[in-house]
């Protein structure tokens, strides 16, 4: 149990950053991609920004995980395929639903339980991409 | 106190975001919060008639507890430390979408128009939020991540495969706003 502490501590401080950020509103979402705000640029722009700079750092100063390991990003595969099209159905979805796999579970703790909807059949979705993983082009 | 009750600015949320992302890592895990469908999929016991849900999902418990902290922050920030300011949208923005007859835009989190539960029990209300969820489901594990894996990590480590993917998060979001939504409503 004291091992889960540290990440349900950093979940906690996840969900009040995407709160209080506006990031989880569906309404933001809509006004991101009308291009009539900063907002939602100015948050996505200083997250990478910062951790490009941590990343930096910490890749200079070698640190060590807390599992005694170097700290680094695990690598995603090479492609192109997968992601374009795979990003583009997921925008679709993000677009439509206004929440995007993290604001889904913090909005239930918002209060908003007709997200539950909208986990559920995202459930499905990875569901039916894991029937037709073969299928696809990746 | 009273800035933490306000709405935060992007120069403080930002930032704060690329520290959850830097916490995982240090922790030895990774910062992506698509994966939970996946393991959440294998917990049920989908693992038992597809391939791609037979992993040890067990190893990726940790990331279940970030969201159980996710949802009990979500309560917190909206319950606690919230002074109930509207939300600042654009004149634009609340224009255009009460042309598309969505009222009181930044009232609250939510258009009552979609999650309300008459929105819900409406059967076009409902089909938007599954077609939607559906969309964002399969096209997270097709594409290997969403805005947390890729647009956030995936760009911060400078991988080539994670800005593809977040130009088509853009492809995806820009043509359902702008071609779909203008039919839709």
């Amino acid at each position: 149990m004291g091992k889960y502490i540290k990440f349900f501590v950093v979940g906690i401080f996840f969900g009040i950053v995407l709160v209080k950020s506006e990031a989880v509103s569906w309404y933001r979402i809509f006004e991101m991609f009308k291009f009539q705000s900063f907002h939602m640029y100015g948050i996505i722009g200083t997250a990478v920004g910062t951790g490009v700079i941590l990343l930096l750092i910490s890749k200079q100063k070698k640190i060590q995980t807390t599992e005694g390991t170097t700290l680094r990003v695990p690598l995603k595969d090479r492609g192109f395929t997968r992601y374009i099209l795979g990003g583009t159905i997921f925008g679709l979805g993000w677009a439509l639903s206004g929440a995007c796999p993290g604001p889904m579970y913090i909005l239930i703790g918002t209060g908003a339980f007709s997200i539950i909807i909208v986990i559920a059949a995202a459930l499905l979705g990875t569901f039916v991409y894991g029937l037709l993983k073969d299928k696809l082009p990746h | 106190m009273e800035y933490i009750l306000q709405p935060w600015p992007w120069y403080v949320s930002g930032p704060c975001i690329a520290i959850v992302m830097f916490l995982l890592l240090y922790f030895g895990r990774t910062f992506g919060m698509s994966s939970n469908l996946r393991t959440m999929c294998a917990m049920g016991g989908a693992g038992k008639r597809v391939a791609f849900f037979n992993y040890d999902w067990k190893s990726h418990k940790w990331n279940l507890i970030v969201v159980l902290g996710a949802i009990v922050g979500g309560f917190i920030a909206h319950f606690v430390l919230s002074d109930s300011t509207p939300m600042d949208l654009s004149e634009a923005t609340i224009k255009d979408l009460t042309a598309l007859g969505f009222k009181d835009a930044g009232q609250s989190l939510l258009p009552p128009e979609l999650f309300s539960w008459d929105a819900v029990l409406s059967i076009k209300g409902l089909s938007i939020l599954i077609i939607g969820g559906f969309l964002v489901g399969f096209g997270t594990r097709y594409a290997g991540g969403c805005t947390s894996g890729h647009a956030i990590t995936g760009l911060s480590s400078l991988q080539l495969p994670s800005l593809i993917a977040v130009i088509g998060f853009f492809l995806g979001g820009l043509i359902m706003i702008h071609l779909i939504f203008p039919i839709l409503f």
